[in-house]
């Protein structure tokens, strides 16, 4: 690691609210020259050898956490994960002391996902490695938004001036705030749809427009976001159920019909089918949901890349090398 | 000026006393008040041992310029009932520093259910009944503690909060918690039930405290409740006319407390009632928690600060510099009027009262620091803050129970 320079993005990656136009734009470059090793019949480059991560997932995930172990398998650093349930942290062990041991194995990175808004802050205040955050309650998912803004620039070539609509339940996803934020920056619009129970309080002053009605939306909009809308907040009370939310605001093939513009469908998963997007869309010729997937790998590693020292301009040779 | 207490009472007041033999304390340069009073104050005791006891409480307490506090009842167990009302009471006498009111619960358990044995914990010593740390949710329970506690002309407390409203919520709602993704409580949560008790105490004629005020319509309601002559006192934190949501910024464990800090706006109005009187009291909410409770995320880190060993200097500092009162009234939003609103002797320096001193420095400026405590505790947001008025010593009783070592 290059001690001496101020790492690319800092010591952590805990959301891209703090992260400068530049720092998001590097990390989307970066990425570009990573796509291509899972492209290879053998996914094996020596970047990070010799390097520790930890991937401490305290809250459930599937995807982002398979996402995260190739990217770091794939850049050849030596990686251990573990869940909540089978590790100490059931046996009530504090968040804290978790960080304290994890120190003192002298690992070089931690990646976390945890329920809790603030929890890879949190870490990152107490422990010298790397902190990555893998989604802090409803808080940030830093890497999630920055692979969606990649998947959308992917499509038009760029993100200046292009029109992102966030669909559903705003208030609980941490998703939706890493796109407000990332997208912002870059120079997209940014608007947000749904039920207002499930916005967050004074979203406009996040620099959002609002819409009531996803009609309106989808007239406006380059790109939907559409988030899970999970089947507890049926029972919290913020929607009447789900056939409902389906009809008001369900992202159907009648109603993209309608679109005037060339609309990207975009879905951070798990998907409810049939609720907050109708199959035939989910599996339609607007969606991206799976090149979402593919570039979330690249987008991994290039922000491990950059927290272990590398710069962007050196990605491509740090392919061929023998590590940082 | 001299002061002269004798057999724990003022005997007297004026210039140039003559000198006798008792101890003299020069007070030169330094403020001599009223004992300051503060009426809301956890200790904790029985049952959180781990984050205070009522010995390190009034050894804060003293060391804040306070002469006596009131214990709050929502320890564990609960103080609801006349025998653990007189431990508070016996415990507190047995230290002999800062005097020690307890208050009682209004429901037993503090359940919102049944009203506790008012009449006698007030026999055994309780100064007032609330269910602090939670509200009392059923509105007919509330009219019955209303109209109960007139037998013994008794104030109940209320911490102000919809429950339903403030339901998961850890900060205040506004713009702060949604990009934080911590759930808000909104004002309306307090606001609703502090529009319920003025209601419930103009039907009843009962006598309301409402503690820790922290919004804007909270003060209008309880300013035009008291005009139209509701019995209603009503208190501000040193942490509410002092700090906003802001302070929860990096998910700061030590800016959580119940009711939270809120907007500009409130915490502007809270300064304003205090200086026109609608919040007529000061009271601190000192509420001690073990480091490891706040080093946790922000969501499950408990509520609450210390504020026992900052509220002079934070009186003086925010409200005193900044002239939004001056000193004597700030003294009496401290000391006069908490010992008015729960009918507490103290709180004056006339002949015959209790001779509860506090002697402060008012322009000494000193830097909080919590590892000095005299509290079991250090969550406080204001470590390492530059603060105006010191405490020098503290008298009970004619009793000098603690002096400041000069350093």
């Amino acid at each position: 690691m290059n001690a001496q320079y101020a790492p690319y993005l800092g010591k952590d990656l805990l959301g891209l609210e703090e992260l400068t136009r530049e720092q998001i734009i590097g990390i989307l470059d970066t990425s570009e020259p990573f796509k291509e090793i899972s492209e290879r019949a053998i996914k094996k480059v020596p970047v990070l050898r010799g390097k520790t991560i930890v991937n401490a997932f305290f809250e459930s995930s599937t995807r982002t956490r398979i996402s995260f172990e190739f990217a770091e398998k794939r850049l050849s650093a030596d990686t251990v994960s573990f869940a909540a349930g089978g590790s100490s942290v059931s046996k009530g062990e504090t968040l804290v002391d978790t960080a304290r041991n994890l120190e003192a194995m002298r690992i070089d990175m931690v990646v976390i996902r945890h329920g809790s808004s603030g929890a890879a802050h949190f870490l990152a205040d107490r422990i010298a490695s790397n902190v990555i955050n893998a989604g802090d309650g409803k808080h940030e998912h830093p890497t999630q938004g920055l692979l969606d803004l990649l998947t959308i620039r992917d499509h038009f070539g760029t993100l200046e001036g292009k029109k992102v609509c966030i669909v559903g339940d705003v208030l609980h996803s941490r998703v939706a705030r890493s796109n407000i934020w990332g997208l912002r920056k870059v120079g997209a619009e940014v608007a947000v749809c749904g039920p207002l129970t499930l916005m967050p309080p004074r979203v406009e002053e996040m620099g959002v427009t609002v819409f009531r009605r996803i009609e309106e939306a989808i007239e406006w909009a380059d790109a939907l976001n559409v988030l899970r809308l999970q089947l507890e907040r049926m029972e919290g009370g913020f929607v009447p159920s789900l056939r409902e939310y389906n009809r008001v605001f369900g992202i159907t093939n009648d109603r993209l019909d309608r679109a005037p513009n060339d609309i990207l469908i975009l879905h951070p998963g798990p998907m409810n089918r049939g609720v907050e997007i109708d199959s035939v869309v989910a599996d339609g010729p607007h969606s991206v949901i799976l090149k979402q997937v593919t570039n979330g790998v690249a987008v991994r590693m290039a922000v491990l890349y950059l927290l272990a020292g590398g710069e962007p301009d050196t990605a491509e040779a740090a392919k061929i090398g023998t590590g940082l | 000026m001299d002061l002269r207490i004798e057999n724990g009472v003022v005997a007297e007041l004026g210039d140039g006393l003559p000198e006798s033999e008792s101890e003299v304390i020069d007070a030169d340069g330094l403020v001599v008040c009223p004992g300051l009073i503060d009426v809301h104050v956890h200790l904790r005791e029985p049952g959180g041992e781990h984050k205070e006891t009522i010995a390190s409480g009034v050894a804060a307490a003293a060391a804040g310029g306070f002469t006596s506090i009131v214990a709050m009842p929502n320890t564990d167990p609960p103080i609801d009932n006349p025998a653990a009302v007189g431990f508070v009471l016996a415990e507190g006498r047995r230290i002999g520093l800062t005097r020690v009111y307890p208050s009682g619960a209004i429901t037993v358990g503090q359940k919102g259910e049944q009203l506790t044995e008012v009449g006698e914990m007030v026999q055994a010593g309780a100064v007032t009944i609330t269910d602090d740390g939670r509200p009392v949710r059923g509105a007919g329970v509330m009219r019955l503690a209303l109209e109960y506690a007139q037998t013994f002309d008794l104030p109940v407390a209320v911490h102000e909060e919809e429950t339903d409203l403030s339901r998961g919520g850890v900060m205040n709602e506004g713009i702060i918690s949604s990009r934080l993704g911590l759930t808000g409580i909104p004002n309306a949560a307090e606001d609703v039930m502090i529009a319920r008790d003025l209601l419930l105490t103009e039907l009843t004629g009962g006598r309301l405290h409402v503690q820790h005020v922290s919004t804007v319509r909270g003060v209008d309601m309880i300013q035009r409740a008291k005009e139209r002559g509701i019995r209603v006192t009503a208190e501000a934190t040193p942490h509410h006319f002092t700090l906003t949501d802001a302070a929860v910024e990096q998910y700061r464990t030590d800016a959580k407390m119940n009711p939270p800090l809120r907007s500009e706006a409130d915490r502007e109005a809270v300064r304003a009632g205090v200086r026109d009187g609608t919040l007529d009291v000061i009271a601190t909410d000192h509420a001690p928690h073990h480091y490891d409770e706040k080093e946790q995320a922000f969501d499950d880190a408990p509520f609450g600060i210390v504020g026992l060993e900052t509220a002079l200097g934070l009186g003086i500092t925010e409200l005193v510099e900044k002239r939004v009162i001056d000193l004597p009234t700030l003294i009496e939003r401290m000391s006069c009027n908490p010992a008015r609103a729960l009918s507490l002797p103290g709180g004056t320096l006339a002949r015959g009262k209790p001779g509860d001193v506090a002697l402060f420095h008012l322009e000494r400026e000193w830097v909080v620091d919590p590892s000095r405590f005299r509290s079991l505790s250090r969550n406080t947001p204001f470590a390492d803050w530059k603060l105006r008025g010191q405490p020098i010593r503290t008298i009970v009783g004619g009793r000098s129970v603690w002096f400041r070592r000069e350093d």
